[in-house]
């Protein structure tokens, strides 16, 4: 990118590009530590009542409670049905797999509204109470192709012949799976489980339209934009969620180096590139 | 030492070997020879075990080997790809195997350096698996099959993914390794030159079977059909009809060289019908520079092309009453000329230079 050549007004379009990206996310912090109830320059001066409000709101910490079950159970079983999915389509050849796998591939493109709706209309006919397990349905169903996207080129990259090795060298198939298949895709599982958990945490339109009583955190946070007295505390929590996806971001790229270090690949084509 | 009788193998509707029967001997460095898609590459997946024939029997050292699975059985492999494990350094790929079974400490540290040093990598135990060069990773490939003392060691296109200069080394190296241990080796390629260089004998494998088991300087020079002629080396091939046919021999009116008197000795395949084929190799012609020249028989040709390669010149030379000119390669000795297109050439040969086929 050190190109003599790049024109002048590209570089000023490329800042001014980034700043139209993040100064927003920026002013999350700002508000969040303002002495304020109104989201207004000027600042008023440095607090951190509305953090501490956070602490003592009940609603709030069952919505991070049921968000953190959701995520946590979706993360699971998408990555194990992706791990399933990913190793059948790379390694085996099966009729009508090309038409399969583009049917699990669909919710990747199909608008979230849809699907929420059209699993509510099922749900409901079936006669079943809606509850966070409808949510956890409807992430599932929309996270899978993440995971296998993700997984599918860990499994690609994985030399099939690696296993054989290990049985030719007279280990069983279960001590393979474990010494060789699980160490050298482990990247892979990693990146599908941080990916996934982080789709379904900040997913909204699915929470909303299937969740019952339980609200998740995106359902609460929405619920709570409607009184502007509670507008800090929304900027507070925010700049929460910022630091903790910050830090779990930084510590997915630094496994993914750390691993393909170990693994000898390319730092820029390893196994979960997608940071 | 291995048996392979009737070996049969489909994937689907494809049916990949076509009844395989041959005996591999002991202690012998055999070649699996053929271009791709002939069924070497699964013959070898067979004996170990990676997939099971379709019908048909193996069996290693007297043992049948259905349905024992490759951790089972009295053979490695030394994989085109390495195989590797990356996050292993050498001493851990090296002594993989030995660490699943139960062996004392010390014992499997002394194997695993003297596996090390029978490949040539003293001192790089602790290197780090992609820390290796193409040579170094197959080394230790080598080694981590040794170190399991198997009764054969199978090697898939090992030496495919090196360099030319390299691959000339390990050839050789290769060749004496299997000397020096004694184990049976069986070696994949598709590479003639690697086959002739390494092996005691070669099965020429097309479409699925063998097409002739022998050693390499029969099958260089009595090849059983044109197919395999012109798979090993270079062959000049030239139309023949059959004249008559002796006990002892046959007669032949060659195109270009006339009638030709062959003993049986040179018609190493089976003969159909009064057309053959007549095989001469490039280095059996030969070009005649002086007066004082002399050979068996002679004819004149004219050079059409000529590719200069140091050591060697090899001439196109089209002769009387074909098509296809024959390609001659003389070696460059001291005084000798080299002749340029359009040049009248004499060619000089003899019958016994000259195999005959189907």
């Amino acid at each position: 990118m050190s190109d003599a050549h790049t024109p002048k007004w590209l570089s000023a379009y490329a800042i001014g590009y980034l700043v139209f990206l993040y100064a927003p996310v920026l002013l999350l912090p700002i508000f969040a530590f303002n002495d304020s109830a109104i989201i207004n320059f000027p600042l008023k001066g440095f607090t951190t009542q509305w953090f501490e409000g956070l602490w003592t709101t009940e609603a709030l910490h069952s919505a991070v409670r049921n968000s953190l079950f959701v995520a946590l159970t979706t993360c699971t079983i998408s990555t194990v049905l992706g791990v399933c999915a990913a190793r059948a389509s790379t390694r085996y050849h099966f009729p009508a797999k090309r038409g399969i796998m583009g049917l699990i591939m669909v919710p990747l493109v199909l608008p979230e509204i849809i699907v929420a709706v059209s699993l509510l209309v099922v749900l409901i006919q079936l006669g079943l109470d809606l509850s966070l397990w409808s949510v956890i349905l409807g992430h599932v169903l929309i996270c899978v192709p993440f995971s296998i996207a993700v997984l599918a080129s860990a499994f690609k990259n994985f030399d099939r012949s690696l296993e054989e090795a290990s049985l030719d060298l007279g280990v069983g198939r279960v001590a393979t799976f474990f010494r060789i298949t699980l160490p050298l895709v482990a990247p892979g599982i990693i990146s599908s489980l941080l990916i996934t958990f982080t789709i379904s945490l900040d997913e909204f339109i699915i929470a909303f339209f299937l969740t019952g009583t339980d609200a998740t955190l995106p359902v609460y946070i929405w619920s709570q934009l409607r009184f502007t007295a509670r507008l800090p505390g929304v900027m507070a929590l925010g700049t929460i969620l910022l630091t903790i996806s910050l830090l779990l971001l930084i510590l997915a790229e630094w496994f993914r180096r750390w691993s393909a270090r170990r693994s000898g690949a390319d730092l820029e084509s390893g196994t979960g590139g997608l940071y | 030492m291995i048996e392979l009788r009737d070996v049969h193998k489909q994937f689907g509707p494809v049916e990949v070997l076509t009844g395989i029967t041959a005996d591999i001997r002991e202690g012998e460095f055999f070649s699996l020879l053929g271009p791709s898609g002939c069924g070497k590459t699964t013959l070898l997946r067979l004996i170990g075990g990676f997939d099971e024939p379709t019908s048909g029997s193996i069996s290693v050292d007297g043992r049948p080997m259905a349905g024992v699975p490759a951790n089972r059985r009295p053979t490695n492999m030394v994989f085109q790809s390495y195989a590797i494990f990356p996050h292993f350094n050498v001493n851990e790929n090296v002594g993989y195997g030995l660490r699943s079974q139960r062996i004392e400490r010390a014992e499997l540290d002394r194997r695993v350096a003297e596996s090390l040093s029978m490949v040539g990598l003293e001192g790089l135990g602790t290197r780090a698996a992609h820390e290796l060069s193409g040579g170094q990773r197959q080394r230790v490939a080598l080694a981590r099959a040794l170190i399991m003392r198997p009764k054969v060691l199978l090697l898939d296109e090992p030496l495919s993914a090196l360099d030319k200069k390299l691959r000339q080394q390990m050839e050789v190296e290769l060749r004496h390794l299997q000397r020096a241990v004694g184990i049976t080796f069986i070696l994949v390629t598709h590479d003639q030159e690697e086959a002739l260089i390494m092996s005691d004998r070669i099965a020429v494998m097309a479409d699925g079977n063998i097409e002739q088991l022998s050693s390499p300087q029969e099958l260089y020079s009595r090849p059983v059909s044109r197919r395999v002629a012109a798979f090993i080396g270079v062959m000049n091939f030239f139309d023949a009809q059959v004249l008559a046919e002796q006990s002892n021999g046959i007669t032949l009116d060659v195109a270009a060289f006339g009638k030709v008197e062959v003993p049986r000795t040179q018609v190493p395949g089976k003969m159909n019908g009064s057309r053959a084929t007549v095989g001469v190799r490039p280095e059996m012609l030969t070009l005649l520079f002086d007066e004082s020249d002399v050979s068996e028989r002679e004819l004149i040709g004219e050079v059409v092309d000529v590719v200069y390669y140091g050591d060697m010149t090899y001439y196109e030379v089209r002769l009387p009453g074909v098509e296809k000119p024959a390609t001659i390669s003389m070696r460059n000795t001291a005084g000798r000329r080299v002749l340029s297109s359009g040049d009248k050439a004499r060619v000089g040969w003899g019958t016994d230079s000259i195999v005959v086929f189907e």
